[in-house]
């Protein structure tokens, strides 16, 4: 608890000279306390500061293309005919008008649960491989070119294999994500546990900690900044992945939306879906920084 | 004849490190008589072999030739019985001050102790080092001196037969080594433990130690000689300035050092 305390107190006091720093400290427990108002403020003004200009950005940006795309004779729709052909999709990302005809949240739901789907798989197939492979050099060496070129290949060209492999949309596109994100997470995870610190294995080995409690309790904290660093590149290839493969696969999702969108000359449509696709993959890494800051706590600081 | 087998006896150890090709013999012909309770410097120059020696004892690295016997028992992998105090702590920074700590009780006394046991012993062992005001923080949060303090306790907290040390203090400022040489004094007079340390630190070798290992310099590193300090415990440390056998052993460890096996720069 006193580690907010501290920062409270750093925080509200800002600009006083130094040798009030020493009448601060002894107040240290009341003022935190009572400074939770204080605190917000400044709270407040790191807000404004982050959100603010990428606002002002965005409008300057649709500005231009406003302007650029005004023309009679423009090939894409400006941003106010966007709005005024798409805005229900916008407004209403949830509304059902028959199996066909549902909202932009819905597709992006579909979506997504394959992409849980895929992702969760290869970010378990990914870590345990990986640390397999981390602890034996031989395996490194034979296995890391092999991944290294695996990688490169682009989510589609997967595709036909996979449609061929599972004669199914579904079960397609989920694998067309799952080897498309697991390269990432595979290779962190095995430099990860390569790089353990020699201390870490002389502290268990002292211990006698068995193989399981060696994975659990040193191996997976000691590489989980390099796994999670796997899992985020991991789950932007997963997303840019799915939109790809539903294009073709069709089905509900995202990904056919546009694909529809275009046949039918819906140009605002695919736009909105742009945005959509667009959000819905930086929340994506967010969470996941999110969920490594939280889980990785401490550990980078030594 | 009716003369016991020592505690820990290192029998004829010597070690040699073959990379890309070549041997490299550090250590050769270390035999030495370690009895329970007693408290052992190793001092010796930079790169002797003083780790390897202790990491011998410990078990982390295996001996080329000979054998390390605990209680006539030939002792080949680490345990818990030999804890090690590394030089760098070796915390780990994602677990909490009390969590370091009872990660080690837990394993230890798995089956052994109930639950409020192992907490409870967990609790003692940090007051032992004074750290029980930090048990919530961790090790990036603490200070050099206090994460060796944890090391310390994590250490003692496996019960072991034997607590190796490598240069415990060796980073850390001369006040905080100063506190942290008193709290292991106390807890040796308290625990009555066996006890190795590496140090460089001669002040520190002499003040600790019932016996003073110094090792030649390498290559073949090899005890040259061992000092026994008859100073009564408790020690402490104002005193002994001026105490001739104090003053004794110092110019003894010194000459050591620096008149016969003084540190010659590899050519
Ligand atoms: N794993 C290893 N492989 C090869 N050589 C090693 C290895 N570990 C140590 N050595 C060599 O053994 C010698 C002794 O090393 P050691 O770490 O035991 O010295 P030390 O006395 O502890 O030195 P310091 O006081 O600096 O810690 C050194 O020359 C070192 O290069
Ligand atoms: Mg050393």
């Amino acid at each position: 608890m006193s580690r907010p305390a501290l920062r409270a107190v750093e925080t509200v006091s800002p600009p006083e000279p130094l040798a009030a720093a020493t009448a601060e400290v002894i107040q240290l427990a009341p003022r935190a306390a009572a400074s939770t108002l204080g605190w917000l403020k400044p709270k407040a003004v790191a807000f404004a500061t982050s959100v603010v200009p990428p606002l002002l950005m965005v409008a300057l940006l649709l500005l231009i293309w406003e302007i650029l795309c005004s023309g009679s004779n423009a090939s894409l729709p400006p941003p106010s005919r966007v709005w005024k052909e798409a805005s229900d999709l916008i407004l209403d990302p949830f509304f059902v008008n028959g199996s066909q005809d549902i909202g932009l949240g819905w597709r992006v739901l579909t979506s997504l649960q394959r992409v849980a789907i895929g992702f969760g798989l290869s970010a378990i197939v990914g870590i345990l491989v990986g640390t397999l492979v981390g602890q034996s050099t031989w395996a490194m060496r034979g296995l890391d070119p092999i991944f290294q070129v695996l990688r490169t290949v682009p989510p589609l060209a997967w595709l036909p294999i996979s449609l061929a492999a599972f004669r199914d949309a579904n079960p397609s596109a989920i694998f067309v994500i799952f080897i498309t994100a697991i390269w990432p997470i595979l290779i962190n995870t095995s430099v990860g546990i390569r790089n353990i610190p020699q201390d870490y294995r002389n502290v268990s080995a002292v211990l006698r900690l068995n193989q399981f409690e060696f994975f659990w309790k040193i191996m997976l904290p000691s590489a989980a900044p390099y796994i999670f660093t796997g899992l985020r590149i991991g789950v932007g290839l997963a997303w840019l992945a799915i939109v790809a493969a539903e294009m073709l696969t069709g089905g509900v999702g995202i990904g056919f939306f546009i694909w529809d969108a275009w046949n039918s000359s819906k140009l605002p449509d695919i736009i909105i879906a742009l945005v959509y696709i667009g959000l819905v993959g930086f929340i994506l890494d967010r969470l996941i920084a999110a969920l490594a800051t939280v889980v990785t706590r401490g550990t980078a600081a030594n | 004849m009716a003369k016991q087998v020592p505690y820990l006896l290192v029998e004829q150890v010597e070690k040699t490190f073959i990379r890309n090709g070549i041997a490299n013999n550090v250590l050769s012909d270390i035999n030495v008589a370690i009895e329970a309770g007693e408290y052992v410097s190793i001092i010796g120059h930079s790169g002797c072999g003083k780790s390897t020696l202790l990491n011998i004892i410990a078990g982390l690295t295996p001996a080329t030739t000979g054998a390390v016997l605990l209680e006539n028992k030939e002792v080949n992998d680490p345990g818990p019985d030999r804890a090690v105090v590394f030089q760098n702590h070796s915390l780990l920074p994602w677990l909490t001050v009390y969590d370091n700590v009872r990660m080690a009780v837990d394993k230890v006394f798995s089956g052994r102790k109930s639950k409020a046991e192992r907490h409870d012993w967990t609790m003692h062992k940090l007051d032992l080092v004074h750290m029980v005001h930090a048990r919530d923080r961790r090790p990036g949060e603490i200070s050099g001196g206090m994460k060796q303090r944890v090391g310390i306790a994590r250490a003692l907290a496996m019960e072991p037969k034997i607590l190796l040390l490598d240069e415990p203090f060796g980073a850390l400022d001369a006040l905080t080594r100063a506190h942290l040489q008193d709290s292991v004094m106390q807890i040796h007079a308290t625990l009555k433990n066996t006890m190795i340390m590496i140090t460089h630190d001669v002040d520190e070798a002499v003040l600790l130690s019932d016996r003073i290992i110094m090792m030649t310099n390498g290559p073949s590193a090899t005890i040259g000689e061992i000092l026994e300090v008859n100073l009564p415990r408790p020690r402490r440390r104002l005193e002994l300035v001026s105490n001739a056998t104090y003053i004794k052993a110092r110019e003894a460890v010194l000459k050591f050092l620096y008149e016969r096996h003084a540190f010659v720069e590899a050519a």
